[in-house]
């Protein structure tokens, strides 16, 4: 028998176009092939920064994402009642002009009430630019509900964060231990680093209530109780301190540890004491006597103690070797034996101290001291929402923090290092904005970190003046805004109406809100003939739940036909040694016959400012300023010489610094979608006081001076806040919230039950969570035909001892309750899981008749949400009005609180779907279509029993 | 019935680290995109926004849970495809010689245009790893990516299947395993790795390297720097800091 001769090299496409993903928030470079015009096969651009070649699962499956039926296809206006679906196309003309036609009015007399929220998308220094130019202070991006705690915990200690702004020195680090990270920040660079450890057997260990994914293949689990890892880390910070194993010489040199703190009663009691010149300062052990904390060859006293005034370092020793911090005493409550918790802290110390090596790389640091050597510790922590999406989730990241700077290993070689602009303190961020001016825009961008009470958004009166009430009282660091209070604020008029709500890409009417059966009546509630929320303005790219809420539907892209900008200014791609950043560019153009087409977003909010006549908008002659996104992205200049990109400005040399270059965009296409700014070797570690990283930083436009600055392991913005909780200072809390503000803005990491524990009193005693898998991201991947067949329904798992405790068997369902919701779904048993929590992928259920799915998709029949079981306020407490159900400090959305309990559902009760179920959604029009392909042969149906096994969940 | 060859050059295949793997189905859809427009007819999907979508996967992942005395729970993520056996029962089961074995590197293949869709091969696999194209007819199966590991229209170090190309772990390793010295049959050594289901007596090519060992380190506990009742604070910080 002869082989078939076989064509082993056919031509793979017709051209290669190479731009960023955008199947997730990851921003991974990719090469499109394209054959005949069309998406034929996708793959990950070797030469790229964040995924050096690789892609996930839904980067792959990007090809069913510009094809997939439910892309909308023009403009729409709502023409029957709101939630009704009812819609006419209209021309971009058309709908420009009538959006214009609501927001114009507001500007000239009161532009709050124009709340503009976006989603997960990656623009937000334009559209943080353009809500300020609108002069609205109800702006923000999605950070509230999603991970501000992460943000905002390393930003106050470190000048930096986990999330993907820094990374593990993953080429030297010995021990990485994870806390609470599923698929969430950052995805591919997590799966190269975790596979580069792999490689050479170096140790990797997770603390999760969940063992999947990289918990499945980390050498040891801790499989912690929800809501404890602040208690675990400061009891890891007991252990070491017992022991004496931290890095007194990092302590001294690099964070506030040497600096006193005020004794005295008063309005200082708890700040630094200051000299003179008003700065802190340190005791020189060489002296005794008071130094300069940044003077050339100090040596900080660690243990000074100061006309009664002790040092950070001694408050700090005496919490937390306190007997509260002992492992014996948080055991139990972590779900974690003392023994485990003291071999993890000698784990961690063996890693940093008796593998400690030295680098030998001279470098000198921001005090004129030269160092011969870089001085390693190898050892790293990542950490993503499992702990920051809890109500002491900022406390416990400041923990997380304040742990791997008792190991000396932040910016150390071997531990985690920082990604340009970071390192960035408190001090070189803004301040909130929020004072609006009918008819002018607002004096400074709306989001920024507060450094004490006067930074407050309040208005004269005292009450809140944005309408998430982000910067008050009650959440005075949301540096990111609270997205998930938005609608329920708008809508119960506190602290004040809105008229119009403009909604970028964020699925409000489904699972990117708590109490999603509530939110969506408050979107169609009316209040007479009118709308509570008078008008609802969203752009999306599909046909997901929240469309069929909107009054003026401005249809977005896909990611394939757009321009985009991965800047600097926001959120950019760079790595520990390089800043970097990104475009997308049409590789294809958005093609949506027979209707009005589809713009991107970017492009049309650049043309609503012209048409509203916004300040940096218009020309002179009250012209558009920019033809369209793409034309921003190389012409704007926020600073003289700063643009959005850092690449080929100038005569297309320059870096960072430059002017606007005509042919920019040619040159990011031609360097495959990307640039990098390369960090000095002596410049890459200890950056936040390496003297050559901060001149390199200024040399790029990162900042405009020097911004050394010491870690925070005491925090002034924090006890300035206690402070006045205690009375002193002009601007006072209200009464009723004085005692949280008391606990929670502790200026040391401390660790308090989370607010959903006390719904164990009611009998709602399980611990309830949600992921996100691997193959899908948030509500986009059931509209993709590959991802849903890899995970079409989610179940509940169960872990033993409630599986078995409360008789459960394969094919149950179980009715699943909370304070505030019930919903009743189909459990599976997991073992590898905390004894008392229960868990689910997120956002896999969806509403019928969303997304172009059919009705009975599993999607909507089985597939199910835990949102509706977590409400968007705590309880009520007496003497005060009733809370979000947020972190205190951030206004981070605590979803993982969350307690239940469940019942189970006899056999013979078992439902076909679960519950609750919600009436179809109509079908709006879309673009519709879906992939073409073309067979040889057709199939003889008899044959169809033939196919493979297959596991349609892909769940354990 | 078909033949196998007498011998083969090579014995190209895959080495999976489930050590590694987290199950992230990345090699999945990197699988189906390039077979989509690669060798033979496309991977269909039924009903692909309905309620039973189904369609042609050459390589699927599925996660296990494991329980073992006297440790912690696991799960092991399992990537699953043809394992180009030497004995390969679905290439002799053949009637029509549709199916083969390449005597030049051993990949088991599929002639896409001798096949008459009978589904015979998939009945005589035993790792379940042949999948029936639904609106083709045909059997598909995983061709190591036969267009693509040889293809000089590629550049070099992108001739290697999709799957490996693709995982962001690095848990996937392609070589020639008749070779002792390639790193794939180092790597086997190294790590012990071992065949699925030998017992069955089709030869497997392809391995799947073991997960490590899991538990506490080996690091001894921490001993205190002082009785910290008996000295206070000040003896500690005494102790400590005359360290500097």
């Amino acid at each position: 028998m002869t082989q078939p001769k076989l064509n082993l090299s056919p031509p793979v496409s017709d051209e290669v176009r190479q731009t960023t993903c955008y199947m997730c928030a990851g921003r991974c470079g990719i090469n499109v092939h394209l054959k005949d015009g069309r998406v034929s096969y996708i793959e990950g651009n070797r030469d790229h920064p964040v995924n050096k070649g690789v892609l996930c699962a839904k980067g792959a499956s990007g090809i069913m994402q510009v094809t997939a039926p439910s892309r909308l296809r023009a403009p729409l206006r709502r023409v029957g009642p709101r939630g009704s679906g009812a819609f006419e196309e209209i021309s971009w003309d058309e709908a420009l002009e009538l959006a214009v036609s609501w927001m114009k009015p507001l500007r000239e007399t009161a532009p709050e009430k124009l709340a503009f929220f976006t989603g997960r998308d990656q623009s937000q220094s334009l559209t943080g630019w353009w809500a300020q130019a609108f002069g609205t202070p109800n702006y923000a991006a999605h950070g509230g509900f999603c991970s501000v705690n992460m943000a905002a915990g390393g930003i106050y200690t470190i000048g930096g964060a986990f999330w993907e702004f820094g990374q593990p020195d993953w080429e030297r680090t010995e021990l990485f231990v994870m806390f609470g990270v599923a698929e969430d920040h950052d995805s591919n660079p997590l799966k190269i680093g975790i596979g580069k450890l792999k490689a050479r057997g170096a140790r990797v260990i997770s603390v999760n209530p969940v063992r999947t994914g990289y918990s499945a293949v980390a050498d040891d689990w801790y499989a912690i109780t929800p809501g404890t890892d602040g208690l675990l880390i400061l009891s890891l910070v007991h252990c070491l301190l017992e022991a004496g194993k931290i890095d007194l010489d990092y302590l001294a040199q690099w964070t506030n540890a040497p600096m006193l703190v005020n004794a005295a009663e008063g309005p200082e009691k708890g700040l630094f004491v200051r000299n003179a010149e008003s700065q802190p300062f340190v005791i020189d052990r060489r002296t005794g006597q008071p130094a300069p904390w940044d003077g050339a060859g100090v040596e900080p006293d660690l243990g000074a103690d100061w006309q009664g005034n002790r040092s950070v370092f001694r408050h700090l020793a005496e919490t937390y070797l306190g007997p509260a911090y002992a492992p014996e005493a948080v055991a139990d409550r972590c779900g974690i034996a003392a023994p485990r918790i003291r071999a993890l802290a000698a784990e961690l110390a063996e890693a940093a101290f008796d593998r400690a090596f030295a680098v030998p790389r001279p470098w000198t640091d921001f005090r004129g001291n030269r160092h011969e050597t870089m001085q390693g510790r190898p050892v790293s922590f990542h950490a993503m929402r499992g702990i920051s999406a809890h109500s002491n989730g900022f406390q416990t990241a400041r923990a997380l923090h304040l742990l791997q700077i008792l190991l000396g290993s932040v910016e150390a070689p071997g531990g985690y290092r920082l990604k340009p602009p970071y390192p960035k303190p408190v001090e070189a961020h803004p301040t909130p904005h929020f004072v609006t001016v009918p008819g002018k825009p607002l004096s400074g961008p709306h989001l920024g970190y507060v450094r004490g009470p006067d930074d407050l958004a309040l208005l004269p009166d005292g009450s809140p003046a944005r309408i998430d009430k982000a910067f008050s009282w009650e959440n005075p660091f949301s540096a990111h805004g609270l997205m998930h209070m938005v609608i329920p604020n708008a809508h119960a008029g506190d602290p004040y109406r809105i008229d119009t709500l403009f909604l970028y890409m964020a699925n409000m009417a489904w699972n990117s809100s708590m109490n999603t059966a509530q939110v969506m009546e408050m979107l169609t509630a009316k209040e007479g003939d009118d709308y509570v929320i008078p008008r609802i303005i969203y752009s999306d790219a599909y046909a997901s739940e929240m469309v069929a809420y909107a009054d003026l539907i401005l249809p977005d892209t896909t990611y394939l036909e757009r321009h985009d900008c991965i800047s600097m200014l926001d959120r950019p791609i760079s790595e520990p040694d390089a800043a970097g950043d990104a475009i997308r560019w049409p590789v294809v153009a958005p093609d949506r016959p027979g209707s009005f087409g589809v713009r991107g977003f970017q492009s049309v909010l650049l043309d609503l400012g012209a048409r509203l006549g916004l300040p940096g908008m218009v020309n002179e002659d009250g012209t558009p300023k920019y033809r369209d996104y793409a034309d921003y992205m190389v012409t704007h200049q926020r600073r003289p010489g700063v643009g959005p990109l850092i690449g080929f400005r100038g005569d297309g040399t320059a870096e960072g610094r430059g002017a606007p270059n005509p042919d920019q965009l040619q040159r990011y296409i031609e360097n495959g979608a990307f640039y990098q700014a390369h960090v000095p070797e002596e410049a890459a570690f200890f950056k936040p006081w390496n003297a050559a990283y901060q001149d390199w930083a200024v040399r790029l436009g990162i900042y405009e001076t020097p911004q050394p600055y010491l870690f925070s392991l005491w925090s002034e913005p924090m006890r300035r806040f206690q402070l006045a909780a205690e009375g002193h200072g002009p601007r006072q809390p209200p009464d009723h919230l004085r005692a949280r503000l008391k606990q929670a803005m502790h200026p040391l990491p401390i660790w308090y039950p989370p607010y959903g524990d006390a719904d164990a009193a009611f009998g709602y005693k399980v611990h309830a969570l949600t992921q996100r898998p691997m193959d899908m991201y948030h509500s986009w991947g059931s509209q993709n035909a590959w991802l849903r067949q890899i995970r079409g329904r989610n179940l509940l798992y169960l872990p033993t001892k409630i599986w078995l405790g409360q008789g459960f068997e394969a094919g149950d369902w179980a009715r699943v309750s909370s304070r505030s919701g019930l919903i009743t779904v189909p459990v599976a048993h997991m073992a590898a899981l905390n004894e008392n929590t229960v868990w689910t992928w997120n956002a896999i259920g969806k509403r019928k008749g969303a997304w172009a799915l059919a009705p009975d998709a599993p999607e909507a029949t089985v597939g199910f949400l835990l949102n509706h079981l977590i409400s968007e306020l705590l309880p009520r407490q007496e003497g005060g009005p009733r809370l979000s159900n947020s972190d205190p400090v951030t206004g981070q959305a605590a979803w993982f609180d969350q307690r239940v309990r469940l019942e189970r559902v006899p056999a013979a009760e078992r439902p076909a779907q679960s519950a609750p179920s919600f009436p179809e959604l109509p079908d709006v029009p879309r673009a519709g279509g879906g992939r073409v392909q073309n067979f040889s042969k057709n199939l003889d149906r008899n044959f169809r029993e033939f196919r493979g096994p297959r596991d349609p969940e892909g769940a354990p | 019935m078909t033949c196998l060859p007498a011998k083969v050059d090579k014995t190209l295949g895959l080495v999976i680290d489930l050590d590694t793997c987290v199950g992230c189905q990345a090699c999945v859809t990197a699988c189906k995109g390039w077979n989509d427009q690669g060798y033979g007819v496309p991977l269909s999907d039924q009903d692909p926004y309905g309620a039973d979508p189904s369609g042609t996967f050459l390589n699927r992942v599925h996660s296990y849970q494991v329980e073992v005395a006297d440790a912690a729970p696991q799960i092991v993520n399992f990537p699953r495809s043809c394992l180009h056996c030497a004995d390969a029962p679905c290439v002799t089961v053949c009637p029509t010689g549709a199916s083969y074995k390449r005597a030049e590197d051993g990949i088991v293949l599929v002639n896409e245009d001798a096949c008459i869709g009978c589904g015979l091969c998939a009945w005589a696999c035993p790792y379940g790893a042949r999948e029936m194209d639904a609106a083709a007819g045909v059997m598909k199966k995983c061709t190591l990516c036969v267009d693509r590991i040889y293809n000089d229209q590629l550049p070099e170090q992108d001739r290697e299947p999709a799957c490996v190309r693709t995982c962001p772990t690095g848990a996937r390793h392609f070589g020639d395993l008749s070779n002792p010295q390639s790193a794939v049959s180092r790597l086997v050594e190294a790590r012990g790795g071992y065949a699925l289901m030998p017992e069955i007596g089709t030869g497997p090519v392809n391995r799947y390297l073991p997960p490590r060992k899991k538990g506490a380190g080996l690091s001894g506990p921490l001993t205190a720097l002082v009785d910290l009742p008996a000295t206070g604070l000040a003896g500690w910080l005494d102790r400590l800091l005359g360290k500097l």
